[in-house]
């Protein structure tokens, strides 16, 4: 039995031991408390590391390109981030550059980093704090806004000129399956549970 | 939620908030920490985070982050985000005109979804924020369970809204033939993306514990004295405190 407070309401709640698969949600709000999977550590990371994979892909690859009067251009993540900046409108290129390109590959990249280290409890402290900074990207990390803006891009170009959608677009479409799964799959209590104290003399609080 | 997977909700120990227990949740690792004194919280023992009975004048900062997003609303919207310039012509196109230009291209789907995200989620996010504050400033301790989920729903959609960004970000990106054609991005974007920046900002500062101190408060249970936690932002903890120190109870 551990005790927790739920994060939406603070309510005092006692977690029993959960079945594999089992879910825990708050009493009272509904908040989701506790989740524990099968293969708490292995699965996240199987899909961790294809969707590096998927994150190269996409910003290696043209995403889309465009063919009109026998001209025709392509680009890629960067490059149309690069292309906002080129045309006077800096903020929103470092913002769609954030959006699109570090903060995913950061949070995929954090993740994988601290999937391996807590395979051979206690992990260091330090890897409580690239958690903390994977929870902190996981909301700025948007590829499944950004699959559907390519499309309706694409839709409003198709209008002027033919289009054809680059390998890129696939693979952030496999990105924006790949995400969700590792979200689901991922037990932070257990991740949690084998990383060092930061204070370890520290007595654990009563309620335990 | 599946039951036969088998499924529990968390037993209650009491309907006890933390903060009256004298226990603090981290919010970073979820630990509950019994803090030493009750003016300097500290940091959390296992991962480092800074401690706080509430998030720091979430009321204050989410109120500041909202206002200055219904601020920069109205550039937006009246400002162009595009402007397309051919051999012949240059036209200017707003968030409103592209959608009516995509609804008139026969793609309405694609219209409804850019009015959605790019019109609809914004003013829902700040009437929903704005109602759910003032709902805690005000001390309401009714319907705590809807006013949670709409401030969840509000978190979860709000980048949804980044969507007209990435359209106007890839039409420019490609669309770069000239002297053919080619769009460049107006003015607009930028404040745009300031709204949805800032809307989520205001979503991750707001603390829904907020929401369920009124209900405690109403209860008459203060916190002990141990504890003393007045969070910032809940008035209402804070001057039942007082009163209780002022009795002597």
């Amino acid at each position: 039995m551990e005790s927790v407070a739920c994060r939406g309401c603070d309510l005092l709640q006692r977690i029993p031991p959960l079945p594999p698969g089992g879910k825990a949600q708050c009493g009272r709000c509904g908040q989701p408390l506790a989740v524990r999977h099968a293969d708490p550590l292995d699965r996240p990371l199987a899909l961790a590391l294809t969707a590096a994979v998927a994150l190269v892909v996409a910003n290696v690859s043209p995403l889309m390109g465009l063919t009109v009067a026998g001209r025709d251009s392509t680009t890629t993540l960067a490059g149309g981030a690069y292309q906002m900046w080129v045309q006077g409108s800096e903020i929103t290129a470092v913002i769609v550059a954030f959006c699109a390109v570090l903060a995913p590959a950061a949070y995929v990249a954090l993740l994988i980093s601290v999937l391996i280290m807590v395979r051979r409890p206690p992990a260091p402290a330090w890897v409580g704090v690239l958690m903390r900074w994977a929870d902190h990207l996981r909301p700025w990390s948007m590829n499944e806004v950004l699959l559907l803006g390519m499309l309706v891009a694409l839709t409003k170009i198709a209008q002027l000129a033919t289009v054809i959608p680059g390998a890129g677009m696939y693979a952030v479409g496999a990105l924006v399956l790949l995400l969700p799964a590792i979200a689901s799959t991922f037990d932070a209590r257990e991740v949690w549970r084998r990383i060092a104290w930061i204070e370890p003399k520290v007595p654990r609080a009563g309620v335990q | 939620m599946d039951r036969t997977k088998g499924s529990a909700r968390g037993g209650a120990v009491n309907t006890l908030g933390a903060a009256h227990a004298g226990l603090v949740s981290c919010t970073g690792c979820s630990l509950l920490s019994r803090p030493a004194s009750a003016a300097y919280v500290g940091h959390c023992p296992r991962c480092g985070e800074a401690l706080a009975w509430r998030r720091t004048h979430a009321v204050q900062r989410t109120w500041a982050f909202l206002i200055a997003a219904a601020i920069l609303y109205v550039p937006a919207n009246v400002l162009p985000v595009l402007t397309t310039n051919t051999l012949v012509s240059s036209q200017a196109d707003t968030i409103m005109s592209g959608v009516i230009f995509l609804y008139e291209t026969g793609s309405w789907p694609l219209a409804l979804i850019v009015l959605v995200a790019s019109v609809m989620i914004p003013l829902g996010k700040i009437a929903a924020l704005a109602y759910v504050l003032v709902s805690v400033q005000g001390g309401s301790a009714t319907s705590n369970r809807q006013r949670t989920r709409l401030y969840r729903i509000v978190e979860f959609i709000g980048r949804w809204s980044m969507l007209d960004v990435f359209v106007d970000t890839f039409v420019v990106a490609l669309v770069q033939l000239a002297p053919l054609m080619s769009v460049d991005p107006g003015p607009g974007v930028v404040y745009f993306m300031a709204v949805v920046v800032l809307t989520m900002f205001a979503a991750q500062s707001f603390d829904p514990r907020l929401i369920w101190d009124a209900a405690t408060m109403r209860e008459g249970r203060t916190p002990p004295k141990r504890c003393a936690p007045p969070p910032l932002g809940a008035r209402r903890l804070g001057t039942a405190l007082r009163r209780r120190d002022r009795d002597g109870a």
